[in-house]
Formats: C-alpha cells, sequence, structure tokens
C-alpha cells in the first residue's frame, strides 16, 4: 500500500499538523518506507492468532470513586491566552 | 409512493459516579466554572488516567439489566477530533472491544402491543466539556467541570419504525437507568441526550434508505418533534426526486426546526487506535455475578408486582412503576394509608396533576408521601369528605401544616352528628318549601335533578363538610315525608 501527497496533506490537517509543500514530499517517501515494511509484516501468517490489546499480560487497575482532586483553577487558567468569568476564552466555534 | 420509516438511538447516558471516569475529580453539578477539572481532565502532558472503578460497575449493571452480555474483556481506545471543549484533541472510548455486548429492551406502545429493540453494544467513554457561546462577545467561553464525566453510549439496531417507538424506547432506557441508580435521569441537565437516526425506504424495499442524525436532543417532547419533522422532509426530497445527504442535524427546540450541521465525516477521519494509556480492562465471572445478586428491581418486575400486589390496572402500574422515585413514594403513600387503590389515585390523580402545572418532579413534591398518606387516612375514616381532601392537599402543598394540623385549624372536620345535620336539613326545606313541594310532585326522572340542588344547598350551609352519605339519606328521607 502506497500513500500519496494529498492522504499526507489530509491527514495533517486532521491532526492539525503543519506540513510544507517541500516538506511534503520528503514526509511522503518516508511514511511509504514505513508502510512498505508494514506490507513485509503483514505476510506472515496470524490467522490463528487474536489480535493483542496488550503486550504485556496485564490488566487496568481500577480507581476507587472517591474525591482526591481539589481546584486548581487558580494555577493553571492564567497558562491559558485568554480567560473570562472561569471560562476559558476560544475563538467562536459555533456557525 | 407509500414510505416506510426506520430509526436507531444512540443514547448517551451520564452515570452518576462521584468522581470522573479517568480522575478523582468531583462529577457534581453547578461548581464554579472549570474548578472540577484536574490535570488529567484538562489533557496535560506527563498525567495517566485511572480507571473509576464504579464506571465499569454501573456499565455492567446495565449490561445485566438488558439481558446483554458482559464482555469479560474490554479495551478503550482514541478517537481523535479537534474542539476546544475536548483539551485532549481525543476522546477516550470503546470501539472494537465495548464492555456491553448484544441485549434486548422490551417496549410497550399506547395500544398495549409489545415489541423488542436490540441493543447493539454499550460502551463506556468519557464527556466532553461545555463550550457556551453566549455573552462573551464574539468568543466562545469554555467550561471542562463535565470533560472526564462517565457515560455510557447505548446503540441500538435500526428497530423502530414510528416516533411512538422512539420515545417509547427512550422512556423505558431512562426508567432502566433511574430503576437500577447508575443515573439521576435529570434531562434538563443533558444527563440523557439523545442521538436519532431516521431514513425513509419505499414500503417493502430491503436496503436501508440514507440515514441522518439528529443531535442532543434531551427531551422525548422534542425527539418526537425533531423525527416527524426529519421523515417529512427526507419524503420531500425523495419525491422531489432529490437524495437524501448523509450528515449531522441540528434540532432547534424554539423555531421548531432543524439544519444540517457538518456532513458526517466517515469513521475513518477519527484515526482510532488503543489507547496506549489503558490497559485492557478485565472483569471475572465472580464480579459479575455479584452485580447481578446487587441488581436493583427492573422496572417491568416492579410494574408485574404492582398488578399482583397492589390489584393496579395496567395504566395505573406502568405510571407508578415506570420512574423509581413515582414508585417509592406511591409505596409510601399505600403504607401510611393501607389503601392501594386510592393512593394510586390520589399519586397518580391530584398530585401528578398539581406537579405537572409547578414542573416539579415527585422527589420535590412540597406535600410528602406521609402527608398525603394521612390525608388519605382521614378521608377513610370519614374525619373529611374527597372534596376537602383536595382542600387539605391544596394547604399541605403550600406549607400550611401537616393534613391533621390543617384540619383542625380551619374547622374542616366532616360533620357527622346526625342530630346537627338533621336541623341544618329541615331549616333548608323549610327555607326552600317551594322547590321541595315541587320535588313531591315531580315524577322520578326529574325528581333526580332536583335532588341535586337541595344537596348543593347542605354543602353550601355546612362549608362543604357535611359528610355526603348522610346529607343525601337524610335528605331523602325528609322530602318524601
Amino acid at each position: 500500500m502506497a500513500i500519496n501527497q494529498d492522504t499526507i496533506l489530509r491527514v495533517a490537517h486532521l491532526a492539525r499538523l503543519q506540513v510544507s509543500e517541500q516538506d511534503c514530499e520528503e514526509t511522503t517517501s518516508r511514511l511509504n518506507d514505513i508502510l512498505s515494511m508494514v506490507d513485509q509484516l503483514q505476510q506472515a501468517d496470524v490467522g490463528d492468532i487474536a489480535p493483542m490489546a496488550h503486550p504485556l499480560d496485564v490488566h487496568q487497575p481500577l480507581r476507587q470513586d472517591i474525591i482526591t482532586e481539589t481546584d486548581i483553577r487558580a494555577e493553571v487558567m492564567p497558562i491559558a491566552p485568554a480567560q473570562e468569568d472561569n471560562c476559558y476564552l476560544v475563538p467562536r466555534v459555533i456557525e | 409512493m407509500q414510505w416506510e420509516t426506520v430509526i436507531g438511538l444512540e443514547v448517551h447516558v451520564q452515570l452518576n459516579t462521584q468522581t470522573k471516569i479517568f480522575s478523582g475529580s468531583s462529577t457534581q453539578v453547578g461548581a464554579e466554572a472549570n474548578s472540577q477539572a484536574s490535570l488529567i481532565d484538562l489533557g496535560m502532558p506527563g498525567t495517566l488516567p485511572v480507571l473509576n472503578r464504579e464506571a465499569v460497575n454501573k456499565a455492567i449493571l446495565f449490561g445485566l439489566a438488558i439481558n446483554a452480555d458482559i464482555n469479560r474483556h474490554s479495551a478503550f481506545e482514541r478517537k481523535n477530533y479537534f474542539y476546544p471543549d475536548l483539551p485532549k484533541g481525543y476522546q477516550t472510548t470503546q470501539l472494537e472491544h465495548p464492555i456491553v455486548g448484544a441485549g434486548i429492551v422490551e417496549i410497550e406502545l399506547a395500544d398495549g402491543r409489545k415489541k423488542n429493540v436490540r441493543i447493539h453494544h454499550a460502551h463506556l467513554e468519557e464527556d466532553a466539556g461545555k463550550s457556551l457561546h453566549e455573552d462573551f462577545h464574539g468568543m466562545s467561553g469554555i467550561d471542562l467541570n463535565r470533560a472526564g464525566t462517565p457515560l455510557i453510549e447505548i446503540v441500538s439496531e435500526p428497530d423502530l419504525s414510528t416516533s411512538e417507538e422512539a420515545v417509547a424506547f427512550a422512556r423505558k432506557l431512562h426508567s432502566i437507568v433511574t430503576s437500577i441508580g447508575i443515573c439521576d435521569g435529570e434531562m434538563s441537565q443533558g444527563s440523557l441526550r439523545f442521538d436519532v437516526n431516521v431514513s425513509v425506504r419505499l414500503k417493502g424495499e430491503e436496503k436501508l434508505g440514507t440515514r441522518t442524525e439528529t443531535k442532543n436532543l434531551n427531551s422525548f417532547k422534542f425527539m418526537e418533534r425533531a423525527i416527524a419533522l426529519e421523515v417529512e422532509r427526507q419524503i420531500d426530497v425523495l419525491e422531489d426526486g432529490g437524495t437524501i445527504t448523509q450528515e449531522t442535524r441540528l434540532f432547534d427546540a424554539d423555531t421548531n426546526t432543524a439544519r444540517a450541521m457538518r456532513s458526517k465525516e466517515d469513521a475513518n477521519d477519527y484515526r482510532y487506535f488503543p489507547c496506549p494509556d489503558l490497559l485492557p480492562v478485565n472483569v471475572s465471572e465472580a464480579e459479575i455475578e455479584a452485580l447481578r445478586d446487587a441488581l436493583p428491581e427492573l422496572p417491568d418486575t416492579r410494574k408485574a408486582r404492582f398488578i399482583e400486589q397492589y390489584s393496579l390496572s395496567s395504566y395505573d402500574a406502568d405510571m407508578l412503576a415506570g420512574d423509581l422515585n413515582m414508585a417509592n413514594y406511591f409505596e409510601a403513600v399505600v403504607t401510611q394509608a393501607n389503601d392501594a387503590k386510592l393512593a394510586a389515585n390520589w399519586v397518580t390523580g391530584e398530585l401528578a396533576a398539581r406537579l405537572n402545572a409547578s414542573d416539579l418532579n415527585i422527589q420535590n413534591s412540597p406535600v410528602s408521601a406521609t402527608d398525603l398518606g394521612q390525608i388519605i387516612v382521614r378521608l377513610k375514616d370519614d374525619t373529611i369528605s374527597s372534596k376537602i381532601a383536595k382542600q387539605v392537599l391544596e394547604a399541605c402543598w403550600n406549607g400550611e401544616g401537616s393534613p391533621d394540623q390543617v384540619i383542625e385549624a380551619k374547622g374542616l372536620k366532616q360533620m357527622s352528628d346526625s342530630g346537627e345535620l338533621e336541623k341544618i336539613v329541615d331549616q333548608l326545606i323549610a327555607d326552600n318549601a317551594t322547590q321541595a313541594q315541587a320535588y313531591r310532585d315531580a315524577d322520578e326522572n326529574k325528581r333526580k335533578k332536583m335532588f341535586g340542588f337541595f344537596v348543593g344547598q347542605a354543602m353550601k350551609a355546612t362549608q362543604g363538610k357535611a359528610n355526603p352519605q348522610q346529607i343525601n339519606a337524610l335528605l331523602e328521607k325528609k322530602l318524601t315525608q
């Protein structure tokens, strides 16, 4: 499977990554190298093996439902570029 | 042309845990904006989510309630998209391995017809924050208190074919999740939100038409209207030779209109992948069995019990058993009043009407179950008539004291002293001698109507406090003498 520059630009847009035109060609070729390695892996016969969700045989520890966090607004809110009435301000998002 | 509607629902249910699904932040509603958003909820680098056991248990309880397969191994994935109320840039959710597999929800329609609606699966995920578009002079305000609140998303098969069925299904889910205590059921607070997938096809056609999704409906009434609107729109488009675009639509309850929000991105655009921060979730058979043992009474079981135990009609049982708070209130009234039929009549009648008119839930009823039970006790022991009982209820509603206090303070005790009543009736007949004579001269049919006049006068003379049976008997005797 090979991808072209259009796919690179589309994925970059979805991930909000900036890929310049001159980088696009190189990125496409490097990603295609990776994909050809994946193609090689795909040739292994894994028909009898269940997909693995995690490489180690461990599972998620669970937390008790008890409040442990405190209000940290005063420390974190000033990091944002704009805030008002205890809200973070962003460019208007609704059409 | 004969059209057929196909409807499927996706329902988001906020789980009523104390803390968020992946952090120890409070989920309390109504706190100051952003005061309940921890570093994990804010998606800060270097933080790790830890799954809340209660959220898992509540999801499993739902699965057990709908007879679904509980998946002993489930896993979380990242659904990637950018929106300001999603600070991590992805929603942690389940896709390939949801915790709850296929199940069944039975609905009952107004005509008594029953139908099984298949549940495709239900999965655990986190809620996003809230975007506020008013009062920020051209900007949007973001409140992340809700970010990370645990949700289950219940996905139905497209088994519904009318808005009535869709609403019955939504009501049934509401009844189940509140009955098993996993959700507070406050629709106006967004505790349950419905996305409705609608498509139409020609009758007899096998293939499904292109569907649209109307998102975030948070009332049964809006849901019914939104479906009707969308079905009509799709039929109009198709009959004019057009085609339906797969899109997400937004319903505006104020104008009763809907508009396209964005064309639905195909699933690939979300670039799902297993969340590397979270390990697979394992639940043991023993844990599932312990939850099964702890499963509270389900609405259907309760309805059957109400019919059996209290000899209620199916209709009354439906009204009382569907909502857990309503059911608890009713049973408390029965305990107090020791009369299920009267308790059912008063709870579904007078009280329900008052609650409706004031837009109140039964949990917020100004009249407690004990008070209503006491009113019924006084009605049964003939202290008050049913007309006066309504007055007592009103006074209790207005906070004027307990039923006995109200009856005492307002002198509402029924007059059952036959000597005193007899005097009043004698006086009444003397004062209305002409009418009394006319009554005696009248034939049986006319008498019935005329009799009402004397009852009315007697009630007037006693300010409604006369025992109606006694008054009737006395009047009958005296008028025919």
